[in-house]
């Protein structure tokens, strides 16, 4: 066995071990039943960074595109701050939803991007992101107006939460939410219902006395993105900043408002400009349909392989195995999300990646045609086959490359499958068979070659 | 076992022929899809789509009559192999269509149950965006696929006749979907610029072998030449797009839903391809040098 074979052999067999040791914590952790997962998610083992990521389309969850409407911005705030805030603020509150593994991200000038694996509660989590929660306390005017009067100057006329109820307030605000200190759920009132409780910041509360013990006997309006949630009569002043809001509440949806307000309202409000939620059925049927796809088209190309191209297609088989393993063991080192358009790619890798080896072992047949002895054959046959093999599959790399580009979502990781299968498809033929046939053939003269 | 081995098929001389059938096919393409518009996928447009199984094979008369009779205009419905799943697609935009279409059938079909596998609202500022980033990356593949190919091969006209062949596959493919009424989404542009790798790769093979037999049997006219490669990378050829169209049958028949559009692009695309690199490509290269 000469020196070249020798080394070959090493990179081999390092490629394929550090794809193995890529691929063992993903092996690890899906073997996993859910409880333990969960549990490891909840002490944030390391492992978790290390194992090959499923996409929402294969393991459920939300993807939302937030627009910040820019022109709603106060006046005294830059959009840059502004959008910062807005994530900062949508942060906390889906830190505080509890889901694992969520992404927020800055997009392009106003946009932000939301993914939250396994929230199948669409309409639940759309209300926690979406609401602007501008919590206002505002005086209630004693005036009474008539149905179509016009407010009058410094007023504004703001619907009620009952419908059709309207309450004539102070445009400017006494107080907002950022005087708050904390909100919590308490159960309580007339009808022991759930309400939210909340406690202001100590310099707030000072205010908040000044404002109560001037206006005793008006009402105080409790404004929430500009629907009056209740206006309570001022009984007296209230000295240590605590209050209460009440309204039409479920525990959820107090419980979800208490973490909004805690996580304090967004500079302006946002709209929802994509959303695409799966389900964890959808998910589930979806993993199964491609692994059966998979296993289906692989058992094809080594049955057909091996009839055709005999003991030589046996090779050809290793080499597409080796090429799976590396694929799916570079997705796990590079840190990149398998998703259902990414299995469709690896799929269609199986069917591609066989090209190289048959474009090597046609030109063998043809090198032994023309009376070649096998060792004189393979070396020809590889030498001849390989620029074919680097030139053929560049065009597909660059068709990658730019659906990679310009792909957002689940197309990239279509874009990443094949980039990687086809880089390693290349590595298997022209390195891993190659290396096979070397020591095949340094080993014991072979007169015929099985092809 | 040997197939398609030391054959000598006069593939160049019926270069007429195939020439006919292609501007046929290729014109029939365009106009399909001038006269039976794409159907452009919400990812595009804008709108909502919708994905649901119901607990038995819904009457999809009845249910658009019960959007209609709700105010969801114009919701196309799509049905599956699988007669329970149903797929409501409405190309307006607005955030409320997944609850409307809930209310309108919990309100008037409530003896069958459903659950919403699946559910998309796309904006029509993302729906421009991701409009402009599928042509950009079809652009620019196309022009890095022929600046490479021009550079391997030395001559602006394999560049040329190469991109011709891709884009000869394209429009057919594009067109035979547009013919089915197929709705073009992501993948399945993902899957037009898959195909657009996939034609030039088997081109180039093709090419590489006229341009090493250029050496090797320089005294050969170029008509000999060329058929003589066609023919040596025949098997080559077939077995590449035969295994490759078994996986992508496989992904056809068992892929599930979701990826129908995507398989059935590329398995349209692999036969035409195949077609392209054996009857058009080559050719093309010898109507331009013989012309010379």
């Amino acid at each position: 066995m000469n020196k070249a074979t020798q080394w070959k052999i090493t990179i081999t067999l390092v490629v394929v071990a550090l794809s193995l040791w890529f691929l063992y914590p993903s092996f690890q952790w899906y073997t996993k039943s859910a409880e333990e997962k969960q549990k490891l998610q909840q002490i944030e083992d390391p492992v978790i960074e290390k194992i090959l990521k499923l996409g929402l389309d294969l393991q459920g969850g939300m993807r939302l595109r937030l627009e910040v409407e820019l022109d709603k911005i106060p006046e005294d705030m830059e959009a840059n701050e502004a959008m910062n805030r807005a994530l900062e603020i949508i942060r906390n509150r889906v830190d505080q939803f509890g889901v694992s593994e969520p992404l927020i991200a800055k997009q392009g000038l106003n946009w932000i991007i939301v993914q939250l694996p396994g929230v199948s509660d669409a309409g639940r989590a759309l209300d926690l992101i979406g609401k602007t929660a501008l919590l206002e306390f505002k005086l209630v005017s004693d005036q009474t107006i008539g149905e179509d009067e016009e407010a009058p100057e410094g007023y504004e006329i703001l619907q009620g939460r009952e419908s059709g109820k309207k309450y004539l307030v102070k445009k400017e605000a006494e107080l907002t939410g950022a005087a708050l200190d904390n909100a919590e759920v308490k159960v309580g009132g007339n009808f022991n219902r759930p309400r939210i409780s909340f406690t202001m910041k100590n310099d707030s509360a000072e205010k908040f006395k000044n404002i109560t013990e001037l206006n005793v006997n008006r009402r105080l309006a409790i404004v929430l993105d500009d629907i009056v949630q209740s206006a309570p009569n001022i009984k007296e002043r209230i000295p240590n900043g605590q209050g209460i809001i009440e309204g039409n509440f479920t525990m959820e949806t107090a419980k979800d408002l208490a973490i909004v307000l805690r996580a304090g309202a967004l500079p302006a409000p946002v709209k929802i400009i994509e959303k695409r939620v799966v389900g964890p059925k959808l998910g589930r049927d979806s993993i199964n349909s491609g692994i059966k796809a998979m296993t289906i088209g692989l058992i094809f190309i080594l049955l057909f392989m091996i009839a055709y191209y005999k003991k030589s297609g046996i090779i050809a088989v290793v080499a597409l195995l080796l090429n799976i393993i590396i694929l799916f063991g570079a997705m796990a080192y590079f840190h990149f999300t398998l998703t259902l358009p990414g299995i469709a790619g690896i799929i269609l890798i199986i069917g591609m990646a066989v090209d190289a080896n048959v474009l090597i072992f046609d030109r063998i047949m043809e090198e032994i045609e023309k009376g070649k002895t096998p060792r004189v054959a393979i070396d020809a046959g590889y030498k001849k086959a390989t620029t074919t093999i680097l030139d053929a599959n560049i065009t597909t790399l660059i068709a990658a490359m730019f659906l990679f580009q310009f792909g957002t979502g689940p197309v990239k990781g279509f874009a990443v499958t094949l980039f990687i299968g086809i880089l390693a498809s290349m590595f298997t033929a022209i390195i891993v068979a190659k290396t096979i046939f070397d020591m095949i053939t340094s080993e014991r003269q072979i007169k015929e070659l099985s092809i | 076992m040997r197939f398609l081995r030391n054959i000598s098929i006069d593939f160049l001389g019926k270069k007429s022929i195939t020439y006919i059938f292609s501007v046929i096919v290729v014109v029939s393409s365009i106009v399909v899809t001038f006269t039976n518009k794409p159907r452009w996928g919400i990812d595009f447009t804008g709108g909502s789509l919708i994905h649901m199984e119901f607990k038995t094979p819904p009457d999809i008369a009845q249910l658009r009559k019960i959007f209609n009779s709700s105010g969801i205009e114009g919701a196309q419905i799509q049905k599956f192999t699988n007669e329970k799943v149903v797929m409501v697609r409405v190309r307006k935009d607005y955030e409320n269509t997944l609850d409307e279409v809930k209310t309108a059938l919990s309100e008037k079909l409530k003896n069958n149950k459903f659950e919403i596998l699946r559910n998309e609202m796309i904006g029509p500022a993302v729906g421009g965006m991701l409009r402009e980033k599928a042509i950009k990356a079809f652009i620019f593949a196309f022009f890095a696929i022929i600046i490479y190919v021009a550079w391997r091969f030395k001559g602006g006209i394999w560049g040329i006749a190469a991109v011709v062949a891709l884009l000869h596959d394209v429009i057919i493919t594009f067109g035979i979907l547009n013919f089915l009424g197929l709705t073009v989404n992501l993948p399945v542009i993902a899957a037009l610029l898959t195909l657009a790798g996939y034609s030039i790769n088997d081109t180039i093979v093709v090419y590489d072998r006229i341009r090493e037999n250029l050496k090797t049997h320089f005294k050969d006219p170029l008509f000999k030449i060329i058929n003589r490669s066609i023919n040596e990378t025949l098997s080559r050829t077939i077995i590449t797009s035969g295994t490759t169209l078994m996986v992508v049958i496989a992904l056809f028949l068992k892929g599930g839903e979701v990826l129908h559009g995507f398989s059935l692009t590329l398995l349209i695309g692999i036969i035409i391809g195949t077609y392209s690199s054996i009857f058009i490509a080559s050719p093309l290269v010898y109507l331009w040098k013989n012309k010379k």
